[in-house]
């Protein structure tokens, strides 16, 4: 008999229990298991609560930081921001990242279309009324080359380097060629303080709004998400997402996924995203398969902790 | 026509007399279970299938209430930590149940299915949780959502699985991934009483008493 046919009849072997059997009260257990349960997770919630940090918000943003906002808008304006240079699903500004020749990102293409000079600053600026050098401003930037634009917001953005923030709100950036956008910039951001630019990024064709898109990725090219994510050690390295703020465990069932993204290769991948997920991908497959797959089937055999599990029935003979 | 060749032609007949002989009442309520269920590792099935009974009930009353209120109110406050406590009990008990089930090889015997289904739930509820933690509308949503996006765009998916839109992670989070979930898991659960707790494995040097034969 093959080794594999002895191992088809030990299985078939296991299919049905012609042994002895003893009482039992499935709906009893049920019943003290929800009561055990419940009691815990109340016990839990009266001593430790849960998290609620307050949500950034635009205008918070351009007000505690406005050096940086403008900062941001600038390159948002240019392009070279981390949504500009994205690419799938908001963009062309790269190709997305990829496995081999495998690029799903790239393949699904430009589905959530976001041209940020348009959508994070041109057409904010647009809506604000009262404003005819704004506005003049805002139409000599866009007819102007694509030349002119990139030496205004190149030479903004060195300016910005040395801005500082004023007790008013305002920022002062040192003397420079920037083009229209000495009038655009500030009217951008006391736009944004007033919380106007909050209410414009969720504008749609409808009344009703609940996609967040590009809010979040306009905080998200900043610095503030960054910043209190770091004081909530919820950074990258600090093991990122899988945290939470405060003292809370957080998604600790993610930890293998964030375990890669701290080793090599995936820690300096440009291509880290797709390649975690492949290795998280090929890993779940091998959990749902366990019992097809010789060698990680036959580990229970080998280690024997079934013994310590059954003790009782191997010990009453 | 007699009532036996109205019977044979019923698909209703036929689904109830291949459901009632998949799962006789005494194997979907038994009163009695093999001897050698006999170990603390046994509790957790049904720990995790109580956790999942506290979120369902916990998150329903959150839904009914709307998104927002539990940042308004202390009771919603209450009842949004009771739904958090009661998930992280969730995956403690099951990944336990997992192991546990693992080091049993609880596949053997014509078993596997209710391996897979065992998998599946605990990969199924991974999106489930995350889908909630982007949909709490605060600043850990922010920055999950911001910082998971990557991933979901990285695989092409997140055109359609898109963690910065609140109405579409709510829809997943409250509707269609619970679902999944609720149904993977009552179809576990029905595998695991139509083919009963796996035997122990039979030990190299068991006399005929202790050995399992079919």
């Amino acid at each position: 008999m093959s080794s594999r046919r002895e191992r088809l009849a030990e299985d078939e072997g296991y299919r049905v229990w012609k042994g002895g059997y003893r009482p039992y009260d499935i709906v009893k257990e049920a019943c003290i298991a929800l009561a055990v349960v419940a009691v815990l997770t109340v016990l839990l919630t009266i001593l430790f609560s849960s998290p609620d940090e307050k949500p950034s918000t635009v205008a918070s943003w351009a007000h505690t930081d406005p050096v940086d906002f403008v900062t941001t808008a600038t390159t948002e304006l240019d392009g070279s921001s981390g949504t500009g240079g994205y690419g799938p699903p908001y963009n062309h500004g790269s190709d997305g990242q990829h496995i081999l020749f495998l690029r799903p990102q790239k393949w699904m293409g430009v589905k959530i279309p976001i041209d940020t000079a348009k959508d994070f600053v041109l057409a904010p600026l647009r809506s604000i009324p009262g404003q005819p050098a704004l506005q003049t401003a805002v139409s000599d930037y866009e007819n102007a080359s694509a030349k002119q634009q990139g030496d205004w917001t190149a030479a903004y953005e060195k300016g910005l380097g040395n801005a500082r923030a004023d007790a008013d709100g305002s920022i002062t950036v040192p003397a420079g060629n920037y083009g229209p956008l000495t009038t655009m910039m500030p009217a951008l951001l006391s736009f944004a303080q007033s919380g106007g630019l909050d209410g414009v990024l969720l504008t749609s064709k409808q009344f009703y709004q609940t996609d967040y898109t590009k809010p979040l990725l306009l905080l998200a090219d900043g610095s503030l998400l960054s910043d209190r994510a770091q004081a909530e050690h919820l950074l990258g390295e600090q093991w990122g997402m899988m945290n939470e703020t405060g003292s809370y465990p957080g998604q600790v069932w993610l930890w293998l996924y964030t375990f890669w993204y701290q080793i090599k290769p995936f820690s300096t991948s440009a291509n880290a995203d797709i390649l975690v997920m492949a290795v998280m991908g090929a890993l779940s497959l091998v959990l749902i398969l366990v019992p097809f797959i010789p060698g990680v089937r036959d580990i229970p055999r080998w280690v024997p902790i079934y013994k310590l599990i059954w003790r009782r029935h191997y010990t009453s003979g | 026509m007699s009532a036996t060749e109205t019977d044979e032609r019923s698909w209703t007949a036929g689904l109830r007399r291949r459901a009632v002989t998949a799962l006789p009442p005494e194997k979907l309520l038994p009163d009695q279970q093999p001897s050698y269920v006999a170990s603390w590792i046994y509790v957790f099935g049904v720990l995790s299938l109580s956790a999942l009974v506290v979120i369902i009930t916990s998150g329903s009353i959150l839904a009914l209430k709307g998104p927002a209120w539990w940042h308004l109110t202390g009771i919603g406050h209450f009842f949004n930590s009771v739904h958090l406590w009661s998930v992280e009990i969730f995956f403690f008990v099951m990944v336990i149940h997992l192991w546990g089930k693992y080091w049993m090889a609880a596949w053997r015997g014509g078993r596997a299915r209710v391996w897979i289904t065992g998998a599946v739930t605990f990969l199924v509820a991974i999106p489930c949780a995350l889908t909630g933690y982007v949909s709490q509308q605060n600043f850990d949503a922010q920055w999950i959502s911001t910082q998971a996006k990557d991933a979901m765009n990285a695989v092409g998916i997140g055109a359609f699985f898109n963690l910065l839109d609140f109405g579409q992670m709510y829809s997943w989070h409250v509707l269609l991934l619970p679902a999944a979930v609720v149904g993977i898991v009552i179809a576990h659960v029905l595998l695991v009483r139509k083919h009963g707790v796996v035997p122990p494995f039979k030990l190299p040097d068991a006399s005929p008493t202790e050995d399992v034969s079919p």
